[in-house]
């Protein structure tokens, strides 16, 4: 028996995906994951035909090349490949696709804020702008905060793409029907067994770390709480280490890009390297400066992007694995917060020992390897986090790294402009 | 002392205005919290329902009262005595609203200021209304009222914008004084007790201590300018003063010609009012007919083209006359070739195919078919002759008024012409008519030239006209058999300009007119046996040689071209009533978003002349439905009850309030819901149909009131 909510987000989903398959003559695997999630997937859907068809300043060739541009950095072949393919329907040069060297001077003069922004988006500064402003066919201002949307929106959903394991399409390479199925069309079903298969203590324990947490009020200082925010991110820094970058095959979509080499580095060792400081999130918030910028530059952008991270951000079914009514607040927020720690961001105002407390060791190195290397992830990386969660909760998961990560880019992004203008 | 009850980040504290150990919070976790400086924690607990609090502040004016502002745009009055629900709630912004403030002195007004670059104040005594509203160039992120300045409140911003800006809310555009000192964004400022006084914080790690009269006021370096241009090319400029004084107003080109406006009028500032006071002149820059700018063209010709109602090849000749007429030969030209095209096949495809039988049935046939339409005709005709000159649309408002004096003078003038001189009758008409249509002036030629009875003269004079190629001849023909259905108004009409001119005698209007006119009548029916036998030898010789030779040429795409050239050159006009003359023949080769796209600036571009009939006649014309539905949108006509005289907006039938049907049928006692009859003289009414019915067996009125109902 489904309920009637249940019932109404499944109507819902369908009708998105029905107008998903209007606008884009398939209805994608991404789109199909995310139908787990109707509620997000609204405004997820609408602000990536925004970006992508709606007005902007920039033409709709250059759109999906730098939508190419952007998820080769991830070596994120099924992105590419949609994308060349949207690319060629805008009747884009077909000679481009041959690599950066045969592009115009300006799509090649992106390429560095493509790397930076994907690897190290605290390396972002003004004199980044200045360089894209100036000069022979300069970026305006509004194109370069186009090109970063879009830029920063193809990198994280990279992330989604390796997190949640897409298949390739079927009319693309490798992409034929009878594949191993990972997203099941029974979703119920799947849950229902899931559910029943695994013990719950993973969860049980969960919730009550939680409970403590929501319940305790420590005393802490300022001081406490940044040794805490530093130590999380060196714990962090620990977490992957000694892996080689060159043993990944070389794959054809990097003609896209250059520097293959340059890659995340944790932004600890940074810290202690340069004089780059700690983004502060009173500093530069989202809901304060950066809408308020965006808004400025690219109408109606801001609108659509804060809708998507609010919905990001407040989404819960009150479940979690087989448990019902939870407040999952805590634990949301402590892998939010843990992901922009991850760039270096802080929240002032958050504990980060919760973070330690509620995401167990592999649930971090998952969440690390998608944000910083998501080109490395496995199946096994997905099987073995959350065990006792549904297939629907890794996707919400995994929704929260896309969003968190993009406000990350962003915001380092959007301060930089402002430097910039002011 | 230190608190430590808010789960997330405190956004703002308040201290009571009255009480100095009273402390208010608001913080990003949605709660409000209420401190008393004697105890160690929070002696009370308001939860907003909302994600977090951004600002919080007591009344200066009652004891208990608060207002909180939250992230989702709402604003909160809260009663101190009361933690469980607030006393009321509005939205009064789209995103975050960061800062509110309430008024020092007005007990009603409560300031807001958000992310929507707004500053709204709000009348709160009843229910909550935008009294003034503010735009600013950036999210708003602290305001503070002035002190004792009842008008002036003082704003920074979050991002962007360094300045603080004071404004006065009744000149809400530019803002009465600003402080541009800080090198970053100021995150807050505050009021010294007295108003001249302001303190500043800012990112750049300053603080300032303005005083007022040291402020830029942006008003002094704004200088008032309007401008505009007119559909006519008429270009009018507002200008302050200052302005205009120092360097005098010169307007480059010679087609202008400048008139200052008196300034109607001005302002007086009170003493009290600080804001600068800008006196303004006002030019205006007539367009004298500079030809290229001038638009009388497009007026005339949208009056006077005939896109419907007649054959095509009437329709082509016609607007290629007008076209003409205008100097534009170019534009006729294509409505010529548009002719020759379009025309010459299927007509000559079906005269073959009948194997020319006789002329004369197919005429009759024809006239059958036209017949219907010549009402229309004629109407058409008296229009197009009435738009040539100014002198002409003065006549038609007489003649219109007296339509019978009309007839009567147009017989009479005829008459005149008969009885006095034959050939120089036609003369005159044809130099009065000279800057009419060449069409008129073939219609024109056959009513003169039936007047005289003279068949020759008019097809010496149609030849030339038919130079362009045989295929009219066929439609020549329908002009005729038409002409012989509408010619007598035709006729009445023409001659009437040199009547008019030389003001009619008094007894023209008692001439007797109905002979003449019976008389005229036979003479055409007798006439029109010949013609139809003329036309006959002269469509016979013309068609058989040239039949086979038609020639299959595929020209839409030719066409399809033409229309993108007009398009191009922004000849929309041209675009549409090509698209319309032609209608079915040229279907589905120009793709409907263009059509759309044309029919659309054509009806903005005629309606920015006032235009509406000519547009409305395109609108109805269109073929394509979202076009053709535009005149049928947006017009509702609500009946309205008798009873108590409102509108019934639910149902059309039925009063809502009275609770009754006001359109009852007398007698059937229904509801009447489309033709309503009802008698004038005792106002009892329905069913069309009905009262049809019963007023054929009865005389009186179905309700029984005795009135003697009659209907027509």
């Amino acid at each position: 028996m489904l309920s009637s909510r249940t019932l109404s987000s499944y109507f819902k989903t369908q009708a998105l995906f029905a107008e998903t398959f209007l606008q884009n003559n398939r209805l994608d695997h991404v789109t199909q994951l995310m139908g787990y999630h109707p509620q997000y997937l609204d405004p997820f859907l609408r602000t990536q035909n925004y970006i992508l068809k709606g007005d902007g300043p920039l033409p709709f060739d250059y759109r999906h090349y730098i939508a190419i541009m952007a998820s080769a950095r991830h070596r994120c072949t099924y992105l590419v490949k949609l994308q060349i393919q949207e690319f060629l329907r805008q009747e884009g040069n077909k000679e481009w696709l041959n690599g950066l060297h045969q592009v115009p001077q300006k799509l090649r003069d992106l390429d560095e804020l493509n790397k930076i922004l994907a690897h190290q988006p605290w390396l972002f500064n003004k004199s980044h702008i200045e360089k894209l402003t100036k000069g022979k066919d300069n970026w305006s201002l509004s194109e370069v905060i186009h090109a970063i949307i879009l830029l920063a929106h193809f990198h994280c959903l990279s992330t989604f793409v390796f997190g949640c394991g897409i298949n390739p399409e079927i009319d693309l390479n490798e992409g034929h029907t009878f594949q191993h199925v990972t997203v099941p069309c029974n979703t119920q079903a799947i849950n229902d067994c899931d559910s029943t298969q695994v013990d719950d203590v993973g969860v049980e324990l969960l919730m009550l770390k939680m409970k403590t947490i929501s319940e305790q009020h420590e005393e802490s200082t300022q001081e406490e709480r940044l040794m805490c925010f530093q130590k999380e991110q060196n714990q962090s820094a620990e977490l992957i280490s000694g892996f080689d970058n060159m043993s990944l095959p070389k794959s054809d979509v990097q003609r896209y890009t250059s520097d293959p080499d340059f890659s995340y580095q944790d932004f600890a060792r940074h810290r202690e390297a340069s004089e780059i400081t700690t983004f502060r999130i009173q500093d530069y918030s989202w809901e304060d400066h950066g809408f308020s910028l965006l808004n400025r530059l690219y109408n109606d952008a801001g609108t659509f992007l804060d809708e998507k991270f609010k919905i990001a951000y407040d989404m819960t079914y009150h479940r979690m694995g087989s448990k019902n009514n939870v407040d999952t607040s805590t634990f949301r927020r402590a892998i939010w917060n843990y992901i922009q720690c991850l760039y270096g961001i802080r929240h002032d105002d958050y504990n980060y020992k919760e973070v330690n407390e509620l995401l167990e060791k592999n649930l971090k190195t998952n969440i690390k390897t998608l944000c910083c290397y998501p080109e490395r992830t496995t199946k096994s990386d997905y099987d073995n986090v959350m065990r006792e969660f549904r297939h629907s909760e890794k996707v919400h998961v995994n929704i929260m790294m896309l969003e968190a990560r993009m406000q990350a880019e962003l915001l380092y992004a959007l301060r930089a402009i402002m430097r910039y203008m002011t | 002392m230190v608190f430590q009850d808010h789960k997330r980040s405190v956004n703002k504290v308040c201290f009571h205005t009255i009480e100095p150990h009273i402390l208010l919070s608001g913080s990003q976790d949605g709660t409000m919290k209420c401190f008393d400086l004697r105890k160690k924690e929070a002696s009370s607990t308001f939860y907003s329902l909302s994600e977090s609090v951004r600002d919080v502040k007591f009344s200066p004016h009652h004891y208990f009262l608060f207002a909180a502002v939250q992230e989702n745009g709402n604003v909160q009055i809260w009663d101190m005595r009361r933690t469980d629900r607030y006393e009321k709630q509005f939205t009064a912004h789209t995103g975050p609203v960061f800062t509110c403030d309430w008024h020092p002195e007005e007990r009603r007004w409560l300031a807001t200021g958000g992310r929507d670059k707004t500053i709204k104040i709000w009348d709160l005594s009843m229910k909550p209304m935008v009294e003034h509203c503010i735009q600013t160039i950036a999210s708003v992120a602290r305001i503070k009222w002035r002190p004792q300045q009842k008008f002036h409140i003082a704003s920074c911003s979050l991002v962007i914008d360094f300045t603080i800006n004071v404004w006065d809310i009744r000149r809400p555009f530019v803002p009465l004084a600003a402080f541009n000192e800080h090198k970053d964004v100021s995150t807050g400022f505050a009021w010294h007790h007295e108003p001249h006084i302001i303190l500043s914080t800012s990112k750049d790690s300053t603080l300032y201590l303005h005083v007022f009269k040291d402020a830029i006021r942006p008003a002094d370096h704004a200088n008032p300018i309007g401008l505009d241009i007119s559909c006519y090319g008429d270009i009018s400029y507002a200008a302050s003063n200052k302005i205009v004084r120092n360097g005098r107003s010169s307007f480059k080109g010679e087609s202008y010609s400048s008139t200052k406006l008196p300034v109607f009028f001005r302002k007086h500032p009170s003493a009290s009012d600080q804001f600068r006071s800008a006196v303004s002149s006002i030019f205006v820059f007539k367009n004298d007919g500079d030809k290229f700018l001038s638009m009388t063209w497009f007026i005339e010709s949208a009056r006077r083209y005939i896109l419907s109602g007649r054959s095509f090849a009437e329709l082509c000749e016609h607007n290629a006359s007008v076209a003409s007429d205008l100097q534009r030969p170019h534009v006729a030209q294509t409505w010529r070739i548009l002719k020759l095209l379009y025309n010459a096949v299927p007509n000559l495809g079906a005269e073959h195919s009948w194997g020319v039988p006789s002329v004369g049935s197919i005429s009759e046939m024809l006239k059958g078919i036209e017949r219907d339409e010549a009402f229309d005709n004629s109407q058409e005709g008296s229009k197009s002759s009435r738009h040539n000159s100014g002198n002409t649309f003065k006549n038609r408002h007489q003649s219109g008024s007296k339509q019978s004096s009309r007839h009567v003078s147009g017989g009479t003038g005829n008459g005149v012409a008969t009885t006095d001189r034959p050939d120089t009758s036609g003369a005159t008409d044809n130099s009065t008519d000279s800057e009419e249509s060449d069409n008129d002036k073939t219609i024109t030629n056959i009513a003169s030239g039936l007047g005289n009875t003279q068949g020759d003269f008019f097809f010496g004079d149609g030849e030339t006209d038919q130079l362009m190629g045989f295929q009219c001849t066929l439609s020549q023909a329908p002009t005729i058999d038409s002409a012989q259905d509408w010619n007598l108004p035709g006729e009445a009409f023409q001659p009437r300009h040199p009547i008019k001119d030389c003001s009619p005698p008094p007894e023209l209007d008692n001439a007797p007119s109905s002979p003449t006119s019976f008389d005229e009548d036979y003479i055409e029916t007798k006439s029109m046996v010949g013609i139809n036998g003329e036309v006959y030898d002269y469509t016979k010789l013309l068609m058989t040689p040239e039949v086979p030779s038609s020639p299959a040429w595929v020209f839409n795409d030719v066409i399809v071209d033409m229309l993108h050239y007009f398009a191009a050159q922004g000849d929309v006009q041209m675009c549409v009533s090509v698209l319309l003359v032609l209608g079915e023949r040229f279907k589905g080769f120009v793709d409907e978003t263009t059509q759309e796209q044309w029919f659309h600036s054509y009806i903005e571009i005629l309606s920015c002349f006032q235009l509406w009939n000519v547009a409305n006649k395109v609108i109805s014309l269109s073929t394509i439905s979202s076009i053709s539905s535009l005149n049928q949108q947006s017009t509702t006509i609500h009946t309205l009850c008798g009873n108590c005289r409102r509108q019934m907006t639910r149902i059309g039938w039925f009063c809502d309030r009275c609770k009754i049907m006001p359109t009852q049928c007398s007698v059937c006692h229904q509801a009447v819901r489309g033709l309503y009859a009802w008698c004038q003289g005792c106002a009892h009414g329905g069913h069309l149909q009905h009262i049809q019915e019963w007023l054929q067996y009865h005389p009186w009125c179905p309700t029984g009131c005795g009135h003697l109902c009659e209907y027509t």
